[in-house]
């Protein structure tokens, strides 16, 4: 299966919800009057976009009818997914990579948000490219946290660098950096405890995780990704906030979106904060993690 | 960004029409759409915000407005009634079975918090002095049965495990007979995250509830989650019966808003709370201060009772005492630092009282920072006095103050503002005092340091 398939088939309920809602207004509507503006609102809020940002999005129709660039409730529908499409494809998605020596990527995120699995997907992405992968253990806090992330080492074939439970994350990170510079690996991924944002030590105590990294390769950590559960609320907004104050994020990992969860905080959040949307996973399997394209993600949440 | 809580935004919204005549369907209007964002911002799915504000309209318009609250206070006080009333009692029990044992099955989404919520329930049983079994039913997740059995460890609870590959419904069903011949009264079930649309995984838990007939099914719900909360309650209350809910992560400053939308189609009552990451026991729920939460009005009960926990009452009544005999000291000063650290963060104190809004702006220009480093700094600094000078700084001179720098391994200018905080601190606390007396309605509610 092809990468737009796999999406399609991830986003189908998705796509069935919302794009069925869509098309059924369409359907019993024959002008656009308030009652189909107010549906629409709700299918925007319904699927997490925020009230924010569904209502610049319900402005944006407000003018196109206006400008008469809708004319008729099947004009709607392009208009409204060009609208998102475009909010999608700000700002660089891109991922970085080290110019010379190990790529590092840091993992960081909410309490269960996906953050270790989405850590095996990445390690298998990266083997199968014949990168050489390394995993670090610095979710040293949750009651076999090592574990779980060994058994995704052994699963693809990845090296893993750990400590003890209960000892300092900072210390697995420098290990790790230096291990990875020493044995020349390509990819060191670092694993970090689930962590609330409004947790001012443990927000510091992942600074200093970031800071280690950066006093032993300056432009590391390469890549630091905040995962993010599709399922999430509002709230979603604020992580991206409080996290990237305490290190710098470079993209956001939406994971879980195989469930009938929309997703639609990626529209709020790249509308309100600009941050990027790298990887989103759509199962609990290696192969479930894809990279995030805009076009093709706004695309397969309105194609049918 | 300081989130302006509804209590703000409809005082603004009524500014003009203070304290006269009946509401009208005009005021009403305007005040439910406000109440409306404040609702969907919280989370709370769209269609329950609709039914509520619904209700709500109804009861308010053509409500007199008395002379002793604004037409906002009017609309605030419906609002948090009627949803303090959707929010259902507080129900924090177990069903207990009268034939031991009593089987519980944790269920819920990936990631919602089930281990630890399973981990917290079973201590707050075994301090209720029963002896429950844990039961590692994950078979899915890598090191999910490792993580239970260390929790188990911690708690000092027996966990029950089987060899990798056997199924689900056995290990449960197995379970029981291992609970009845160690007589364990209580089960706790820790079943597997799974998606509310993935069949064959809900198929699994019916065949355990099926084999195990739980007296309980607590359906475990992330308080950060979305507008989807419904469709996932719904799905598992309907393919098996749910009977309470536990909502997890509450620490965070997610407003919780799918605390309502679950109760709203499943009817089940919100039981437990999972307040942090440590394995204390599960915290009951409280409707009402569900209501202002979701509301962004702050929570003020929630801070009273970790105040409550926090302040020894002897301190606190010698405090008072120094207080209001002016006879507050540096040391005095510590002491309560210490303790109010206890809550929290300065910045989350605040944000737990309704309207402080204004305050923590003015506390923000004060330079006031209970948190971290600074806390060690001011320590440092205090213990480097001596006992005269603790008790009183007028004799701070330059000299002294230099002592005491080199002392604590500071600053003067350190030294300096400490003393300068101290004194604003002094300034601040009449403030409080003053207000608490006055209009801000913070209920029963005091630190030990205001009267
Ligand atoms: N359905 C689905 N489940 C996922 C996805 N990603 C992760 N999960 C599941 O979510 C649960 C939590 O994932 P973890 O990777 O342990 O999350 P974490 O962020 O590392 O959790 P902590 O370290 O405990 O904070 C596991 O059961 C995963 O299998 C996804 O894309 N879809
Ligand atoms: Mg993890």
């Amino acid at each position: 299966m092809g990468f737009f398939d796999k999406l399609k088939k991830g986003l189908t309920r998705t796509r069935e919800s919302f794009t069925g809602k869509i098309e059924q207004l369409v359907m019993g509507y024959a002008d656009i009057d308030a009652d189909l503006l107010d549906e629409l609102e709700e299918t925007l809020i319904m699927a997490d976009v925020g009230v924010k940002t569904t209502e610049r999005l319900m402005d944006a129709v407000r003018r196109g009818v206006k400008k008469k660039e809708i004319n008729t409730p099947e004009d709607l529908k392009p208009f409204l997914e060009a609208r998102i499409t475009e909010i999608l494809a700000t700002g660089s998605d891109e991922l970085h990579t080290a110019s010379e020596g190990p790529t590092v990527m840091l993992v960081i995120g909410v309490n269960g948000a996906g953050k270790t699995t989405t850590i095996g997907k990445l390690s298998a992405y990266y083997k199968e490219q014949g990168k050489s992968v390394m995993l670090a253990a610095a979710d040293t806090f949750r009651a076999a946290a090592i574990d779980q992330l060994e058994i995704w080492s052994q699963r693809t074939g990845a090296v893993l660098i750990k400590h003890e439970e209960g000892s300092d994350p900072a210390a697995v990170a420098y290990d790790a950096v230096k291990a990875a510079k020493a044995r020349g690996i390509d990819m060191l991924i670092i694993d970090t405890a689930g962590r609330l944002q409004t947790k001012s030590n443990l927000m510091e105590e992942l600074s200093k995780i970031n800071r280690v990294i950066q006093r032993e390769i300056a432009e590391a950590p390469h890549e630091t990704l905040l995962v993010l559960d599709a399922t999430t609320g509002q709230n979603a907004i604020r992580q991206v906030e409080l996290f990237t104050k305490a290190a710098p994020i470079t993209g956001v990992v939406l994971t879980k979106l195989d469930g009938t969860a929309k997703g639609g905080v990626v529209v709020g959040i790249k509308s309100e904060l600009s941050m990027p949307v790298k990887w989103i996973g759509i199962g609990e399997a290696v192969e479930d993690l894809r990279p995030f394209d805009a076009a093709d993600f706004a695309k397969a949440l309105f194609d049918k | 960004m300081i989130f302006e809580g509804l209590a703000d935004r409809l005082q603004e919204t009524f500014k003009k029409l203070r304290g006269h005549g009946k509401l009208s369907e005009e005021d009403v209007n305007e005040a439910m759409r406000e109440v409306r964002m404040a609702l969907l911002e919280a989370d709370v799915n769209f269609k329950v915000v609709k039914g509520f504000i619904k209700k709500v309209q109804e009861r308010a318009i053509g409500q007199n407005i008395l002379d002793t609250l604004t037409p906002a206070q009017v609309v605030i006080k419906i609002v948090n009634e009627e949803l303090t009333e959707l929010m259902g009692g507080t129900q924090s029990r177990i069903n207990m079975s009268p034939t031991p044992p009593t089987v519980i099955m944790m269920v819920g989404l990936q990631g919602a918090g089930k281990t630890t919520s399973a981990g917290k329930l079973g201590f707050s049983l075994k301090k209720q002095g029963k002896h429950p079994l844990l039961v590692a039913a994950d078979i899915y997740r890598p090191a999910a049965v490792k993580q239970l059995q260390v929790l188990g460890e911690q708690l000092e609870i027996p966990v029950f495990a089987m060899e990798a590959g056997t199924d689900a419904v056995t290990i449960a069903k197995s379970s029981i007979d291992f609970a009845r011949s160690h007589v364990n009264d209580v089960v706790i079930i820790d079943t597997a995250g799974r998606l509310h649309i993935n069949e064959e995984l809900m198929q699994e838990l019916k065949s355990i509830k099926k084999e195990v007939r739980p007296h309980e099914i607590l359906l475990v719900v992330d308080a950060m989650t979305g507008q989807d909360a419904v469709n996932v309650a719904e799905s598992f209350n309907g393919d098996l019966g749910l009977d309470g809910v536990v909502l997890t992560k509450l620490d965070g400053d997610a407003r919780g808003g799918a605390a309502l939308s679950v109760k709203a189609v499943t009817g089940c009552s919100i039981k437990f709370v999972g307040m942090g990451e440590k394995l204390e026991a599960l915290e009951p729920f409280y409707p009402e201060r569900m209501a202002s939460r979701i509301l962004g009005m702050g929570d003020v009960l929630s801070l009273i009772e970790k105040a409550q926990t926090a302040f020894d009452v002897e301190e606190a009544k010698k405090m008072e005492k120094k207080l209001r005999r002016d006879e507050f000291t540096l040391d005095d000063f510590l002491s309560q630092m210490q303790q109010v650290r206890k809550l929290g963060s300065f910045e989350q104190i605040m944000g737990m009282i309704p309207g402080m809004g204004g305050l923590k702006k003015q506390l923000a220009g004060a330079d006031i920072d209970l948190n971290g480093k600074e806390m060690k700094h001011i320590e440092a600094i205090i213990y480097a006095m001596t006992p005269k000078e603790r008790a009183d700084v007028g004799i701070i001179n330059g000299s002294r103050r230099k002592r005491i720098a080199m002392g604590s391994g500071t600053h003067v200018q350190d030294v300096n503002k400490l003393i300068k905080q101290f004194a604003e601190m002094k300034k601040m606390m009449k403030k409080m005092k003053k207000m608490q007396k006055g209009h801000m309605g913070l209920g029963g509610f005091k630190l030990p340091f205001m009267h």
